[in-house]
Parts: C-alpha cells; sequence; structure tokens
C-alpha cells in the first residue's frame, strides 16, 4: 500500500514493557511498517520537543500512548500529541487506568523523597539533599522537571479515544490494530469511540479452568497453599481478580496457575473495579447470604484478605472512585 | 559551513529517553576556549517502588517489582522471588532452583541477543566507519546476510518463548512465589526447550565467530576498543559460584579492585556493609559506591568508591566461565585483551557476547537435567522471618531486593539497588570523557554523536532500551543555533523509521 497513515508513540511513565510487547509482534512489525510511517516514537522529554511542536493540528493519524502521567514531561507529551492527532489511544494499563506507578497515590511526593533519598538503609544523605527543579552545579545551570504529587491515568488529562489494555497488552490484542489502520486508510472509517480493544466479557469467560459454583470459608496467600492445576483458583480460596476483570489477555497468568490481579481493567458495565472485586469476593465467602454469621465472624472472613486497595486496584487506583490516600490531619 | 562560522555554544543538552530509571537527558557545558569543561548524566524520573510497596504483602513484591523494568523484568521477579524466599525462611526445593535458573538463562540469552544484534552490533559488525544510514539492524542484516539475520530474529523469538512457557507472560512473568514455582514443565515442554537450547548453542558459536571475523580483525575498531577514550580504571563488582566462575542466580559477591586483586567477597545479604549511595541534587538517580572506600566524586582510580557492574565487570571478577564453550571465548577474549581486568568500556560488548554463549550453554545443561520436569517446585513457608535480601546478576548488573515486613508478611520496608543505577557514576564518567576527547574550541562535530553514544550505549543502560530494539543505532541529532537562537546547523543519523531516542541541542 503506497498510502500510510501517520502514527507517534508517546509515553509517561512507563517500564518500555509496551515498547517490547509491540516489538513481540515480530514479522507483523514490517506489516505495520508497510501501514504507518512512525513519525514520532520516544524522543526527548522535555520543553524542546521541537520536532513534535512542528508538527500542526490533526496531522498525526494516530498517537499511541504508554505510561502513566506522573511529571510535568509527561503532561506537557500528552497535551502535544492530543492536539495533533485524529485519535488517541491509551496504550497499555498505566496509560489506561495509572497502572502499578500508580500505586503512588498510596503514598506522596514528600513520602517518596524521603524513602529513596534517606530512610533506604544504604542511603548516606546526612544533609538530606533531593532532586531539584533547578540547581547550580559549578556555576552550571541545570533544571529537571517536577514530580507530580499524584500519578494519573491518561483519560484525567486529555480526550482519549480508544484503549488498548494490559500489563502489557497481549500481542494478539496488538495485531487487532492493523485492520483497524487499514480501514481507516482505505475508508477512512474508525470503531466507535471510547472503544476498549480487548474482550468485552471478563476473565472468567475465557478461563481455562473449571469453576464449580463452589463457596469458600478460607482465603489462601498464593503461597500458602499447591491448588489444583485443574480447578477455579477463587473456589479453591486463592485471590484472583477474574470475576472483577476484562478478558482478552489470553489468560497468560492463569496458565501459569497464578492469579489474575487485574491489569486487563473492568468491563463495561463496571465502573470501580475493586468495588466489583469486593462484591465478587462477598459473595463467594457467603457472606452476604449467611445471615447466620455474626458481625464478628463476617468481620473475621473479611480480615483475611490482606491489603484490599493494593490488591483490588493494583493496575486501577488513579482512576477509582477513592483514588488517593488522605494524609490525616493534613 | 566552515567551522568558523559555526556559534559559540555553551551548553550542549542531549535528550535522550529512558525506560528502567526513568527519562535520562546529558548537559555538557563548555568553557571560554570552547572545550568541555563538565557534563552530567541526567536520570529525570523517579517513581518511588520502594515507598509505595510498603504494605503490600510480600508474596506480591515479584509481581509488582517487575515493573520497574519492561526489558528485564524476569531479573527482578528472580530477585524478588528470592527475596520473599529468606522474607518467609523458605528454601524452595532443588528443582524449583533449577527451573528458575532455566528460565532467567532465557531471559540473560533473550536480553543479551537484543542487546548485541539490534543496538551494539552494528558498531561492531557493521563497523564504526560505515555510513551512518547503514549503522543500524538492517545494514547489520545486509552485512550478515539475509539467512544470518533470521537466525537472529529466530533465537529471540526462541528465547522469548522459553519465558512465556514458564512464566505465563514473556514481559512481566508471574512464576515465582515464595518457596518455589507456580508450575512445573511437561516432558514435552522439556523436549521443546532442549531442541531451542541446542539451536542457541549453534547461535552463539555464529556470534562468536561473527565476532571474530569483522570485529577483532578490524584494526580500526580494535584501536578503539583499546584506547584512552573509553578507559577508566574502577572497581568491579559480580556474582560467582563457590569455583569462583560467573553466576547468574546464585552465588557470593565479588569485588576486585583496579589489578584485579580481591577488594571484598561477601554473601548478597551482607550488602549493606559494602554498598552505599550517594544522592546529588541534579539527578533523580543515586550513585552507588564501594562504602570502605568512600564517595570521593566522579573519578576513577584507586581511592575513589566507584565501581563497575554488567557483563565485563562479572568476567573481570571471576576466575572463568563454568561451560567450555563459554571458558574458551573467555580465555580468547582475556588473550586479546591483554589481561584481567580489563578497563576498556567498550569490551562489555565482548563480554556480552561470551555470556551469551554461557546462558546458552547453561540453558542447555538445565533443560537436560532430569529433575527439570520434577512436580517438586513448591514448598510451603511453615513461619516468617520477616527480612530477606534477594540477589541475582541481571543483564546489566548485580541486582539487589531487600525486604523487611511484619509479622503477617506485609511490607514495612523496602531497599533496592538497581543493576544500571550502579553504573550511574561510570556512566557520568564515560560520557565526559567521550565529549573531553571530542568536542575542541567549539567544533562539534559528527564524530560527537558516535563517541557520546558509543560510551554509555556499551554499559546497556536501560535508558537505551527503546534503541535496545528495531532501529539499530542511538538516533541522534545536534541542533546548533546561533545567538539568537536560529538554527544554523543540524547533524542527523537517520535511520530506520526516523530520528529517535536522542536530540542534541546546541544552545548558545
Amino acid at each position: 500500500m503506497d498510502k500510510k497513515i501517520k502514527l507517534a508513540i508517546g509515553l509517561g511513565s512507563t517500564c518500555a514493557g509496551c515498547d517490547i510487547a509491540i516489538l513481540d509482534l515480530k514479522e507483523k512489525i514490517l506489516d505495520l511498517a508497510s501501514l504507518a510511517e512512525i513519525v514520532f516514537w520516544p524522543t526527548a522529554m522535555d520543553f524542546k520537543l521541537s520536532d513534535l511542536e512542528r508538527i500542526g493540528k490533526n496531522e498525526i493519524d494516530i498517537s499511541l500512548y504508554h505510561g502513566t502521567v506522573r511529571t510535568s514531561e509527561h503532561e506537557h507529551i500528552a497535551h502535544l500529541l492530543r492536539e495533533r492527532s485524529k485519535v488517541m489511544i491509551a496504550f497499555g494499563s498505566c496509560s489506561c487506568f495509572g497502572g502499578i506507578p500508580g500505586l503512588c497515590n498510596l503514598t506522596s511526593r514528600e513520602e517518596i523523597f524521603e524513602t529513596a533519598y534517606k530512610e533506604t538503609p544504604s542511603t548516606v544523605n546526612p544533609e538530606f539533599i533531593t532532586p531539584q527543579t533547578e540547581t547550580t552545579q559549578d556555576g552550571h545551570h541545570l533544571t529537571l522537571p517536577e514530580l507530580y504529587n499524584d500519578g494519573k491515568a491518561l483519560p484525567q488529562i486529555v480526550d482519549v479515544d480508544y484503549y488498548l489494555p494490559g500489563c502489557p497488552p497481549a500481542v494478539e490484542l496488538i495485531e487487532r490494530l492493523l485492520p483497524i489502520i487499514t480501514k481507516f486508510l482505505e475508508t477512512g472509517e474508525l470503531p466507535p469511540k471510547g472503544t476498549v480493544i480487548a474482550s468485552d466479557k471478563t476473565l472468567c469467560d475465557e478461563c481455562p479452568l473449571t469453576k464449580e459454583n463452589k463457596m469458600i470459608s478460607k482465603i489462601f496467600r498464593p503461597h500458602e497453599i499447591i491448588p489444583d492445576p485443574k480447578r477455579c483458583l477463587l473456589e479453591q480460596g486463592i485471590l484472583c481478580m477474574g470475576p472483577a476483570t476484562r478478558g482478552g489477555c489470553g489468560a497468560r497468568c492463569i496458565n501459569a496457575l497464578m492469579p489474575c490481579r487485574g491489569c486487563m481493567g473492568p468491563t463495561a458495565e463496571v465502573k470501580d473495579q475493586g468495588a466489583k472485586m469486593i462484591s465478587a469476593i462477598a459473595s463467594i465467602l457467603g457472606v452476604e447470604n449467611e445471615k447466620d454469621l455474626s458481625e464478628d465472624e463476617v468481620e473475621k472472613l473479611l480480615n483475611q484478605i490482606k491489603d484490599p486497595v493494593g490488591t483490588f486496584y493494583r493496575f486501577t487506583l488513579p482512576v477509582a472512585l477513592i483514588n488517593r490516600r488522605i494524609k490525616e490531619g493534613g | 559551513m566552515t567551522q568558523a562560522q559555526q556559534p559559540k555554544a555553551r551548553k550542549i543538552t542531549i535528550e535522550p529517553i529512558t525506560r528502567l530509571e526513568g527519562e535520562a537527558k546529558i548537559d555538557i557545558f563548555l568553557d571560554d576556549e570552547g572545550n568541555v569543561d563538565n557534563a552530567y548524566f541526567q536520570v529525570v524520573e523517579l517513581r518511588g517502588f520502594e515507598r509505595f510497596c510498603q504494605g503490600r504483602p510480600a508474596e506480591e513484591m515479584p509481581r509488582i517489582t517487575t515493573r520497574i523494568c519492561g526489558v528485564c523484568p524476569a531479573a527482578h521477579h528472580m530477585a524478588s522471588s528470592k527475596a520473599v524466599d529468606a522474607v518467609f525462611g523458605v528454601d524452595p526445593p532443588e528443582p524449583a532452583k533449577k527451573l528458575r535458573e532455566l528460565f532467567y538463562c532465557a531471559h540473560m540469552v533473550y536480553d543479551h541477543i537484543a542487546h548485541f544484534f539490534a543496538l551494539a552490533g552494528p558498531d561492531f559488525i557493521v563497523g564504526p566507519d560505515a555510513d551512518p544510514a547503514k549503522r543500524n539492524i538492517l545494514g547489520l542484516v545486509e552485512k550478515v546476510g539475509q539467512e544470518a539475520g533470521g537466525e537472529v530474529f529466530k533465537h529471540w523469538g526462541y528465547s522469548r518463548k522459553i519465558l512465556e512457557m514458564i512464566g505465563g507472560k514473556a514481559t512481566h512473568p508471574v512464576c515465582g512465589l515464595p518457596g518455589g514455582m507456580s508450575k512445573p514443565i511437561t516432558e514435552e515442554e522439556r523436549k521443546e526447550i532442549e531442541d531451542m537450547a541446542k539451536s542457541c548453542v549453534e547461535f552463539s558459536k555464529f556470534s562468536l565467530k561473527l565476532l571474530d571475523d569483522v570485529v577483532l580483525k578490524n584494526k580500526d575498531y580494535m584501536d578503539l576498543i583499546t584506547g584512552d577514550i573509553y578507559y577508566h580504571e574502577t572497581y568491579y563488582m559480580g556474582m560467582v559460584d563457590q569455583n569462583n566462575k560467573v553466576n547468574f542466580y546464585e552465588g557470593d559477591i565479588k569485588v576486585v579492585d583496579q589489578k584485579g586483586k580481591e577488594y571484598a567477597k561477601f554473601k548478597p545479604k551482607d550488602y549493606l556493609n559494602y554498598i552505599e549511595e550517594h544522592v546529588e541534587p541534579w539527578s533523580y538517580l543515586k550513585f552507588p559506591y564501594l562504602k570502605g572506600v568512600g564517595w570521593k566524586g566522579l573519578v576513577d582510580g584507586k581511592d575513589s568508591g566507584i565501581y563497575r557492574v554488567n557483563c565485563l565487570a562479572r568476567l573481570n571478577v571471576a576466575d572463568g566461565m563454568a561451560t567450555p564453550l563459554a571458558q574458551e571465548a573467555y580465555e580468547k577474549m582475556y588473550d586479546v585483551l591483554g589481561g584481567k581486568p580489563s578497563h576498556a568500556t567498550l569490551a562489555f560488548n565482548w563480554a556480552r557476547v561470551v555470556e551469551i554463549m554461557y546462558a546458552s550453554e547453561r540453558l542447555l545443561e538445565l533443560a537436560m537435567d532430569e529433575d527439570i520436569t520434577s512436580q517438586n517446585i513448591r514448598a510451603i513457608p511453615q513461619g516468617i522471618v520477616g527480612e530477606g535480601v534477594g540477589c541475582i546478576e541481571a543483564p546489566r548488573g548485580t541486582l539487589f531486593h531487600h525486604y523487611w515486613t511484619d509479622e503477617e508478611g506485609i511490607i514495612k520496608k523496602v531497599n533496592l539497588i538497581v543493576a544500571t543505577t550502579q553504573n550511574n557514576g561510570p556512566m557520568c564518567m564515560s560520557i565526559k570523557k567521550a565529549a573531553q576527547s571530542l568536542i575542541k574550541n567549539w567544533k562539534v562535530d559528527q564524530g560527537l554523536l558516535n563517541m557520546v553514544e558509543m560510551a554509555f550505549r556499551a554499559y546497556d543502560p536501560c535508558l537505551a532500551c527503546a534503541t535496545h530494539t528495531l532501529p539499530g543505532q542511538m538516533p541522534l541529532e545536534v541542533i546548533i543555533r546561533d545567538a539568537k537562537g536560529n538554527e544554523v546547523r543540524r547533524l542527523s543519523r537517520h535511520l530506520y523509521p526516523k530520528p529517535l531516542g536522542i536530540r542534541v541541542d546546541v544552545v548558545p
């Protein structure tokens, strides 16, 4: 095909796993290259983004953005790409929902600095020197971008057209971009705004393990039990985010016999992934039906869940209904 | 444009993109004569894992800390799995340890192939003097032939496949937990891994021969390797087994001095007696140094605590390799370089190929081990210790995870000493030295791009992850502006698909 779309790939706070995921397309990378001219892939994340700045409004057809928005630079590039792109896709869980770096909302910039630059036992920093946005060293002026107090998902910063979740997105989901691009090139048509490029069902719907609709009375942490490799992990007492999580990932973690941690985010009908999971747990523990249970017993059951926030909102804290810890008295 | 017309640039900013530690940039300052006064390698982001992991259940750490790096998640996954073994006081059964090591060798093969062939390889194989447009993975394929190029992708794919088979996902694997591994492999899978491992050994032979034919016989390149621009006399750190051979998964940590003499040898859990970290206000990344020597700033030599990690450091501290073909390659390398230790930064690229062979041979040994399909890969923890250190050799160097928990195994404190961080100081020094060697009397030319690029690419910092991959070289662009800020000259290295990764802005 002679005609190509213009594609940009920008990023926020990221581990680069999303870049590697794109490369896992292997030979299909060439298909992508035949459909798209890549005009911007991880470049300078600074205010001198002159190349990108020179691109006019809507001149980029599709932008992918991966990573959490965590610094002034990340936010800047999100705006730059949005203004210049016809289509903006949140690529990967960090961009869609905040991801694991979004767990920073359980703490604060101040506390992160204290830990990293003072409390960690290998750090020797009696004067508690911390990185500064502006500093002068031997007469040389040096700058650093500002680290924000909160981590944010891309849709909290700019308007997002489509979502491609996963940590990182499964290769078969990334492949689905190819026919979307082809159709766009040929007819100018695009999927409806807000489309999530994944399954519409939950992970449980595609899980290879067998569900017997059993209730549980005890919750096991993954290292406390050797599960039956054929049966539903949740029904064996291991917390698995499957009921509250969108499918499409190929159930890869389950294939390694480890429970889901929810990286695909919630399904369309659920707004808050953690709230959905809490109701799923309540029902499998029999808490809501067991009128015979005393409050103490209910509490005892629920107390078995260690770190509910870090488990149920592992990848979605920044977009949760309650999305940050507020410091007491402050 | 002649040199006389060039504006007097005072500050050169190189803005690369990084992954593991976030992003980074380089600021080079010139003095009144137009020579390099100082250079700063700045990491411009902090994510705060050490803080936000507090409150998480320890057994979840192997699945959270993978997100520190999407290029070497298996390294964090394994270091973390070992740390939580210690936290819960559980010793995984032998077959679990072997399965972890097999998994980890596959990771080393994948990571080193990606670096050597896609990133550093073009320098070596296409040649440092080649047309910049050819110095990328496509040029490399052209030089070695389509068939050989296909072998590179094939073996990259093999190692990814093994990682997914055992880890569930190749990027962000999930198989490690306190006491062992989540799932055994079947005999069918074992056989498939054995076949792929055999192929990897053959591929390693090909890689070593390629290095021999194309690089070692190239005098210009050998002059660069052994020359002064890329030379730093530092301490070295790496993991060794009980025979003082290189080991990636288990062993003691050995440190040698500038002469190759043992400076220290310690159990990973005692790392705090040997390593401290310094903070500078101009970078989010800390600067580790040897505690016993002390922080003396960004300088090399015996009195400075600066040490280096990564493949060349591992080979420098060890007495050899534990497998026969890797040992052969190891001996040859030091013969050519003139003995141990080697202080030649560019020799990191050579050591990496020696390690591809070791990782492949060890992968094959383990795939043929009769224990490897054992179902006995889990031990259930019976109590809690509340503190644990996990250490492995990440592709980029020694990696420490240290956790403290309460009596229920909930994380109270975390300390991470990451491979690339330990080379932070040395990278700063190497960049400064390369810049000083090249920028004289206001003259900034295409050579700067080469030299600076090669200086820090040799360390394979995770900041180079983007260029780890498709484009074969770190793309660079230098913009020189006049006093009014107008662009007067632009030097760039175009490559497929477009310049990316680094831009150099010369601001008057």
